[in-house]
Formats: C-alpha cells, sequence, structure tokens
C-alpha cells in the first residue's frame, strides 16, 4: 500500500469532505459542544480515537463476517451495534485502568454512541470498499477534519460571547449562520486533491 | 413525562410545533442541511422519518412490559435500526434516483436523537394510541420543517420547485451550496424566534407562531 494515497485520504477525508461542512453530519455534537474550547478539545480528541478504532472493528467484521455470509444488508444494525458495544467497553475499561483520563473524557464517550458521524465513517467504508488501512486512515482523518471543525467554532464562540446579537437571533441562529460562513471558506478547499 | 394527560390531537400538536425537532428542540440537525437542497429530497426524508418515528414508537410501546430497564438502550438501538433498514431497503429498490443522492442521510437516520429521545421519554412510559401520536406528530413536525427549508432553498437557489422551473433569471446560487443550508436554517430559526416573542407580547401566548409562519 502506497503511504501517497493514504495521507491524500486523510487530507481528503479532514479538508475537503469535512464532515461537518460539506457532508452536514455530527451537528448536534457540533453546536452542543463548541461553545467551550476546553469541551471541544476533550471531545476532538475521544472522538478521532472511537472514530479510527470503530472503522478499523468494524472493517474486520464486515470483510470476514458479514461478507462471506452474505449478510451485508444487515449492515445499519451490525455496525451500530459493533460502536455500542466498543463505546461501552472503552467506558468500562477506562474507567478501571486511568480513572483521571476517564474523569477528563469519559463524559464525551457516553454521547459518542448516537452519533451519526462515528457510525457514516464505517457506512462509507463499506460502500467505497476501502481496505483496512484505508478505511483507517479515512477514520483518521474524518476524526482530524470534525476536530478542525469543533475548535474553530469553539474559538469563535467564545469571542460571540461579548458581542451584540439581534435578540431573537441569539444563541443557535447566529451559530448557523457563522457555521454557514465558514462553510464557504470550506469550499476553497474544493479541487485541492483530485482521488 | 409519566402518563400524560393530554389527547390525543394535543400531542400530534404537540410534536409539529411547540416541541418542533429541528426549530424548538435543535437535534436531529444533520438532515435539515443535508438533504434540503431540493424539495423532492427534503420530502422523501420527511416521509421515512415519519414511518420510523411512529413505528418505532408503536413498537416500543408494545414491548414496554418486557423491557429490561437495564438493557432498553440496545433493545431501543435494535428496533429502529430494523425500520431504518425496511425504509433503506424500500427506497433502493423503488425511488432509485432520490436514493442515490440522499441514501447515506437514510441510513443515518439510526442515529436520530430526536426518535431515540421519543421512545425514552414518551413510548416506553404510555399507551400505544398516544404513543403512536406522539410518535406522528413528532414525525410531521420534522416533516414541515424540512419542507419549509427545502422550499426555500430551491426556490432561491435554483429558481425551481420539485424540479420544475419557476422562476426565470439568474438564482442566489449560494442557497444549494452547503454554506447556504446553514444559512437558511439560521435565518428561519431567528425568524421563528422573532415571531415568537412577537405573539408573545401580544397576548401571551406563543404556541401557534410556527402555524403561522409556516
Amino acid at each position: 500500500m502506497d503511504f501517497e494515497r493514504l495521507f491524500q485520504l486523510v487530507v481528503a477525508a479532514s479538508l475537503i469532505n469535512n464532515f461537518v461542512f460539506t457532508r452536514f453530519l455530527g451537528l448536534c455534537i457540533f453546536f452542543g459542544v463548541s461553545k467551550k474550547m476546553e469541551t471541544a478539545v476533550g471531545m476532538s480528541i475521544t472522538f478521532t480515537a472511537v472514530m479510527v478504532i470503530s472503522a478499523a472493528l468494524s472493517w474486520v467484521v464486515f470483510e470476514y463476517v458479514m461478507l462471506p455470509l452474505d449478510i451485508t444488508f444487515l449492515k445499519i444494525i451490525v455496525f451500530i451495534g459493533i460502536i455500542a458495544a466498543f463505546v461501552q467497553s472503552a467506558d468500562t475499561i477506562m474507567k478501571k485502568v486511568s480513572p483521571s483520563l476517564y474523569y477528563k473524557l469519559g463524559i464525551y464517550l457516553a454521547l459518542i454512541t448516537t452519533n451519526c458521524i462515528i457510525l457514516a465513517v464505517p457506512l462509507i467504508n463499506s460502500g467505497e470498499r476501502y481496505s483496512f488501512l484505508e478505511s483507517m486512515s479515512f477514520g483518521l482523518g474524518s476524526g482530524l477534519g470534525f476536530a478542525l471543525a469543533l475548535v474553530i467554532m469553539a474559538s469563535i464562540r467564545e469571542k460571540l460571547e461579548l458581542a451584540d446579537i439581534p435578540a431573537p437571533f441569539r444563541g443557535l441562529p447566529i451559530s448557523f449562520i457563522i457555521a454557514g460562513l465558514i462553510a464557504l471558506a470550506f469550499t476553497g478547499f474544493s479541487g485541492l486533491i483530485t482521488l | 413525562m409519566a402518563h400524560t394527560h393530554k389527547s390525543n390531537w394535543e400531542l400530534i400538536k404537540n410534536g409539529m410545533f411547540s416541541e418542533n425537532t429541528i426549530f424548538r428542540m435543535a437535534i436531529s440537525l444533520c438532515p435539515s442541511i443535508a438533504v434540503t437542497n431540493s424539495l423532492k429530497n427534503g420530502f422523501y426524508m420527511g416521509v421515512s422519518v415519519i414511518f420510523v418515528q411512529t413505528m418505532v414508537n408503536l413498537t416500543v410501546s408494545l414491548i414496554r412490559n418486557f423491557i429490561n430497564p437495564k438493557i432498553r438502550i440496545p433493545i431501543f438501538m435494535m428496533v429502529i435500526a430494523g425500520y431504518v433498514s425496511i425504509i433503506d431497503m424500500s427506497m433502493a429498490a423503488w425511488a432509485r434516483p432520490v436514493y442515490k443522492q440522499i441514501g447515506l442521510y437514510i441510513q443515518l437516520i439510526v442515529a436520530f436523537a430526536s426518535i431515540f429521545a421519543r421512545a425514552e421519554v414518551f413510548a416506553v412510559k404510555n399507551r400505544i394510541v398516544p404513543s403512536v401520536c406522539d410518535g406522528l406528530g413528532m414525525g410531521i413536525g420534522f416533516f414541515l420543517a424540512m419542507i419549509v427549508i427545502s422550499f426555500f432553498r430551491e426556490l432561491l437557489g435554483k429558481g425551481a420547485l420539485w424540479g420544475f422551473p419557476i422562476v426565470s433569471g439568474n438564482p442566489l446560487l449560494i442557497m444549494i451550496l452547503p454554506a447556504g443550508g446553514f444559512f437558511a436554517v439560521g435565518l428561519l430559526m431567528g425568524f421563528f424566534n422573532w415571531m415568537d416573542a412577537k405573539l408573545a407580547s401580544r397576548k401571551g401566548e406563543s404556541a401557534s407562531a410556527e402555524k403561522q409562519a409556516a
């Protein structure tokens, strides 16, 4: 497997097809946790880790269990099961092994199970029939892209606390409009790499 | 919200307006931008959600006495995933062109916070008829939001509705770009907030704000 292709996948998934700004996934969490920088960073780290590992896990199950048994039509159910089981076990293991890390990041883990990005990564991977390493790179790229979006948004929203916004637009509406402006900037990345 | 005392019609209305998934609760936002670039996509998405939400509420309410509270979350997920698979496969079979565009988002209905939340806070505690009404109301509320957003986006962005050209001239291309989706939802949300504030100050009652706006 050539390294170049993997790198391209990471860049493409994080910048060009950024999950938040061009595929519109994970918006609930994106708007929910981007109020403070600290939570945004914690969330991004947890997210990226879970995304890479669940991409790897579901690739193995898809390729070695579901394809031979010809049960790919069950992939939605199977993938969400894998992710839920993985997040639950990560939660338990972290609590035992590293309570300090659990104290910092555990709360985000609980939120992750029902998140569309985490589920979208295995679904897209299986749809595109990526190889094992490609799947993991795609997961990594998507995680980084989400982290980038979250950090940008959090830094803007922290400043926004001081701004004088018309009453009906306070809170979510103005965040949507800001997200639109960032999305406009991200359209500039399209055409950076053609895969 | 334990056993509810609202009538069935009130339950439906509650989901449609005062607890509207997109504009009031602000959950399940992903498809509100992803699939609303044309009225047709928004319509199909809305119908799928009405189906899944109603059936999930019905099923959960039917089996509510057999669910052990400790494992309720995996059970809900399985019920939801089952119905989403049904709608996913039916659309893949009968609505091929639309499915190509919004297939991924149909599959991701599984991860909708709103559907899960209604099963958790309502269906598992209530009898069958109120649960179905609640699911129907929530579904219709989502459907209306989809229609409103995609109506404005397709009209402004392409000068067309359901694929038929309505207005000639240069459309505002930005409205069908990704960025336009965020703008449209933000502006509509702001508009509904403004309507609410106006109505509340006039008669201290804001339930009909979205009805008039929609």
